[in-house]
């Protein structure tokens, strides 16, 4: 499980080419999914623009559970992004892990902290844009004297926490359900007995990953239009 | 590697900051996430959401259009059945009133007849009764006639001499109109 990460250095930054390699698939694979199940619309739908749809709906449901449409709706496009990336992201990880001369290339790219923190980041930075922009600095601001003017600390530090544990779940669960593929795959191939052994089990947990990863795509983005609506929603 | 980034971030930033950061942090990864995951939202924006979202609001209208038309269709047909039921009713009064008139007129014609026939018996009654009576009238003189013929010759030859018919006509025809009278 000591596997190395490879990377080069281009312009004084470090990259992770597995992660690059992974990210790009990931958008690919989104894309096409996305790009192919929307040709040729029809107002009654048909195959893959009703799963299309429902997906959207799904994201407007979890949307319209945080805050009104109104303000909602231009989250919609992110959301269902930010599902379908967290979800495939999770996916890509469970059929395999390639090792070349120790160096792990393929694997979820959302069991790399990297960049679960930096989708964290990121949807905690459009939080705090968009609540500045829809409330105005001063809307912004008094957000954090509310409920009571001397827990603004406590404020503060949720912003902190909301960022971090957004990111570390994502990435805590994705990464144990590798960790745990990647041994039960090196048990099955380790002896015959061995992988008789593993077989079971190694199915059940790549049962149990998919189930995971659906769920985490959800939370990730269920967290995102909480944290949002606490920014841009007054009623909160 | 985590937890080590965090406390280097509170750290003073200095030049050796960022080399040192890079060490522990793959920040292209973060630069590459950021710029991937956009990309994908915009192309997704503009290849599949932007569509999507167009057909189903496009699907909501004409929902919303549909509901309109069949509560305007509903209300038109309403309106027709109302309208239907009203020139039927006429209808059937017309025809009440029509089947009436021609009962009245048929019994009024009925009178008619039966007035037309009574007076028509009637006149024919009254001429029969006036030609008995004509009749009656010219048995009666035939009869007179016959009998002062039959009497004169009884008194001719009762007397054995020849009366003269002319003579005595009045005469006798006179006495017969009071024998007539006194029976």
């Amino acid at each position: 499980m000591n596997h190395e990460n490879p990377s080069f250095v281009l312009f004084g930054l470090s990259f992770n080419p597995a992660n690059i390699m992974m990210l790009f698939i990931t958008c690919l694979i989104v894309f096409l999914i996305a790009f192919f199940s929307t040709r040729n619309l029809k107002v009654k739908p048909t195959g893959m623009q009703n799963f299309m749809e429902w997906v959207m709906d799904f994201v407007k449901g979890i949307i319209k559970n945080n805050m009104d449409w109104r303000t909602g709706g231009r989250f919609h496009v992110l959301g269902i992004t930010l599902i379908m990336f967290v979800f495939v992201a999770n996916m890509l990880g469970l059929p395999m892990a390639v090792v070349v001369d120790h160096k792990l290339w393929w694997k979820s790219p959302t069991a790399d902290p990297v960049i679960t923190m930096t989708l964290a980041t990121m949807v905690v930075v459009l939080t705090h844009f968009y609540g500045v922009k829809m409330l105005g600095v001063k809307g912004y601001f008094k957000t954090y004297l509310q409920p009571m003017p001397f827990l603004a600390p406590l404020k503060i530090i949720e912003e902190f926490a909301n960022t971090l544990t957004l990111g570390l779940r994502l990435y805590g669960n994705i990464f144990a359900g590798e960790i745990l593929i990647g041994l039960l795959a090196s048990l099955g191939a380790s002896s015959a007995f061995g992988l008789a052994g593993a077989l079971i089990p190694a199915l059940a947990w790549q049962g149990f990953s998919i189930f995971i990863g659906a769920i985490q795509a959800f939370i990730f983005v269920m967290l995102t239009m909480v944290y949002m609506a606490h920014k841009v929603d007054t009623d909160h | 590697m985590f937890g080590e980034s965090f406390v280097l971030l509170s750290a003073k930033a200095d030049a050796g900051f960022l080399a040192a950061l890079n060490d522990r942090l793959n920040l292209g990864d973060i630069i590459v996430t950021v710029l991937f995951f956009t990309i994908l939202m915009v192309l997704l924006k503009k290849f599949a959401w932007g569509p999507l979202m167009g057909v189903m609001d496009q699907r909501a209208e004409l929902i919303a259009n549909e509901i309109e038309a069949a509560e305007k269709s509903r209300l038109e047909s309403e309106k027709l059945l109302e309208e239907q039921r009203a020139l039927l009713k006429e209808a059937r009064d017309n025809a009440q009133s029509i089947v009436d008139n021609a009962k009245k007129l048929g019994e009024s014609q009925r009178e008619e007849l039966i007035v037309a026939a009574r007076a028509e018996v009637n006149r024919m009654k009254e001429s029969a009764a006036l030609e008995i009576a004509t009749e009656k009238e010219k048995a009666v003189a035939a009869v007179r006639e016959e009998f002062v013929s039959l009497s004169i010759l009884a008194a001719s030859k009762v007397l054995g001499k020849e009366i003269s018919e002319e003579d005595n006509r009045a005469l006798i025809e006179e006495t017969i109109v009071k024998a007539g009278e006194g029976r």
